[in-house]
């Protein structure tokens, strides 16, 4: 974080990337629990995991940067398939389970990435375009704009592909009302099936994005998936705009306290953020379970 | 060879006849009944006195400080419906306030450890409290991201030692009462949960587990309900961590580990979910295993967490139900 203290433009434009950032990290997430109401506590697992298989396939393979991204963020979305596949299938509608399977599989792949040695500071993927631009007096590198870019990129088109596509449309079906889309037709399991692809994709994609910025590191994968859930938790589990809306929410919180207090607090702001909505609202922003509303 | 052909089970005679307490009426059927509980009992106490070294005798500690808190994960999640991720939290409160406490005012383990029970269990609730109206995963996520938040908050402002931890703490007198006072906390916690969750208050946690909205249509809160499992589970995690740092004679950011946290779910889940007696025998297991596995370092906690995915997917059931399924049923096959 390059925030200097006190100056309101800086606080502004990095507040901005800061919140896609936090989009781009929960996104996957929200998807997932949005349309198959499964918390998939392994979301942070996957993010690293995209880091490291582009690394290897950049570093050791050799392959150019496109298809290195392209090939990971497959790898991923076949991974998170296949977790769904053969894995939460089985122990779908156990909440307890749900939760302790999920994070379990995350556990496993973030350990064994730290067991085979994938610590430390020698990871790092390059920026895509090097360089950087002043915006009102800010300098902001590109890969930051990027980031913004990609950010409103995939909103627009995740926005498109639910709205206009069958898949799409299917998947909202399930999200509203699982029961009556199951009576239109619609594979309830195939759809978490899809919905565990994108949202896998969705983490490795903004892992590709994000960690160009800074090191490879395996403690990212939890403080992504904090920060994820402290997003998807203020705007309302399950709920897109809310998604969105919490994002900018917590990035300027976030960007905030790093320019006036100190950086280690980042995690603090998302915790306090989850506890501060279960609290007063804990439906969320705009979330729509009123059975929450209700039990409280 | 199996086709066709389906399980029958049927409770032993003896099983029913000793159902209930009144009908004893031989030796064979109080033995029945006791048998089991004693082999634990009895094995608990004696095995301190069989273990050749205090290395051994080190590993009963770590062992029943990990079986109690896989009892307190196993309480709050199969008769609360509380899913804890965080083990490490419980673990690291209990052992900063007693570690803290010896280290400030130098009071002995007498005074500390009760002192971090009950205020450890004090503040926990407290933290936990804003998510126990709701339901559903917001506890889970609380518990995980605590220990990791208590964490980086003492490293960053090394508060109670920082990164170094509390060192040179008071020890216990002598290893045979690191054991048995160890030995009798974790068979108290398994009989004592055992008795609870059988009583009138354990139905209500197990309602609440099932159906909070018809508990709070009969008009009884069940945020208090809550709030007082989350006490008890969170009073046994803080003993163990109160324990734990008088027996390392330290106390530091450790405590808040992953390890805390994982081993206790995995031992849970091998152990057998929902039986309180379970998860001790998962601990039994496991700590001892991952002793024999230390060489792997790292590579353990995938272990743990390839242990948990291959039980929850394959045999949820878990070992203790099933001897208790043996014990209890005769099985055979029938034509169907």
């Amino acid at each position: 974080m390059k925030v200097m203290r006190g100056y309101l433009m800086d606080v502004f434009v990095y507040g901005l990337i800061n919140s896609v950032v936090l989009i781009l990290m929960a996104a996957g997430f929200s998807i997932v629990y949005g349309i198959s109401r499964l918390p998939n506590f392994a979301h942070g697992a996957l993010y690293v995991l995209t880091g490291f298989v582009t690394w290897i396939f950049l570093r050791k393979l050799g392959l150019n940067y496109p298809a290195a991204i392209v090939l990971a963020l497959a790898i991923t979305a076949l991974i998170g398939a296949a977790i769904y596949q053969f894995f939460l299938v089985r122990i779908r509608g156990m909440e307890a389970s749900e939760i302790i399977g999920s994070f379990a599989v995350g556990l496993a792949i973030m350990e064994s990435l730290r067991w085979r040695g994938f610590i430390g500071h020698g990871f790092a993927i390059p920026v895509f375009i090097d360089g950087s631009i002043g915006i009102g007096g800010v300098i902001v590198d590109f890969q930051r704009i990027i980031i913004v870019g990609a950010g409103l990129a995939i909103t627009v088109s995740l926005w498109v592909f639910t709205h206009y596509t069958k898949i799409g449309l299917s998947l909202r079906g399930i999200a509203q009302d699982e029961r009556a889309a199951m009576m239109l037709g619609i594979d309830s399991d195939w759809t978490a099936v899809i919905s565990l692809a994108l949202g896998s994709a969705l983490a490795g994609l903004g892992a590709v994005m994000i960690l160009p910025m800074g090191n490879i590191n395996v403690e990212a994968g939890y403080n992504v998936l904090i920060f994820a859930v402290a997003v998807c938790i203020l705007g309302g589990l399950g709920s897109w705009t809310g998604t969105l809306i919490a994002s900018f929410l917590l990035g300027y919180a976030q960007t905030l306290t790093v320019a006036y207090i100190a950086f280690h607090y980042q995690m603090v702001v998302a915790m306090a953020a989850i506890l501060l909505t279960l609290i007063l609202k804990p439906s969320g922003l705009l979330g729509r379970q009123k059975e929450l509303e209700e039990r409280v | 060879m199996t086709a066709g052909k389906r399980k029958e089970r049927l409770d032993r005679g003896i099983k029913v006849r000793t159902e209930g307490i009144y009908t004893l009426s031989s030796w064979r059927e109080m033995i029945y009944l006791v048998a089991p509980r004693l082999v634990l009992i009895l094995g608990l106490l004696i095995i301190p006195l069989l273990l050749p070294s205090s290395y051994y005798q080190k590993l009963i500690c770590i062992m029943c400080i990990y079986a109690l808190l896989a009892i307190s994960f196993d309480f709050l999640t199969n008769f609360v419906g509380l899913v804890c991720l965080g083990g490490a939290l419980f673990m690291g409160v209990g052992g900063y306030i007693a570690g803290g406490l010896n280290s400030a005012f130098g009071l002995s383990p007498i005074l500390t450890i009760p002192i971090a029970t009950l205020g450890g269990a004090i503040i926990c609730t407290v933290l936990l409290l804003p998510c126990l109206p709701i339901r559903g995963v917001y506890f889970a996520i609380v518990t995980l991201v605590y220990p990791l938040l208590l964490l980086k908050i003492i490293e960053a402002t090394r508060i109670l030692g920082g990164t170094d931890g509390l060192p040179g703490l008071t020890t216990f007198p002598n290893i045979w009462i690191d054991q048995y006072l160890i030995i009798g906390i974790t068979i108290l916690s398994i009989f004592g949960l055992r008795r609870l969750v059988n009583e009138d208050i354990g139905l209500l946690f197990r309602s609440i587990k099932d159906n909070d909205q018809a508990v709070k249509a009969s008009g009884i809160g069940i945020t208090r309900y809550k709030a007082l499992a989350v006490f008890i589970a969170s009073g046994i995690g803080c003993l163990a961590g109160a324990y734990l740092c008088h027996l390392y004679a330290w106390v530091g950011i450790s405590f808040f580990a992953l390890d805390f946290s994982i081993l206790p779910i995995a031992a849970a889940v091998l152990g057998g979910m929902g039986t309180i007696a379970g998860p001790f025998l998962g601990a039994a297991i496991l700590v001892p295993l991952s002793e024999i596995l230390r060489a792997l370092g790292g590579l353990r906690i995938v272990f743990y967490a390839l242990i948990l995915i291959l039980i929850i997917g394959i045999r949820p059931e878990g070992l203790f139900n099933y001897f208790q399924r043996k014990y209890h049923q005769f099985e055979h096959w029938i034509e169907v």
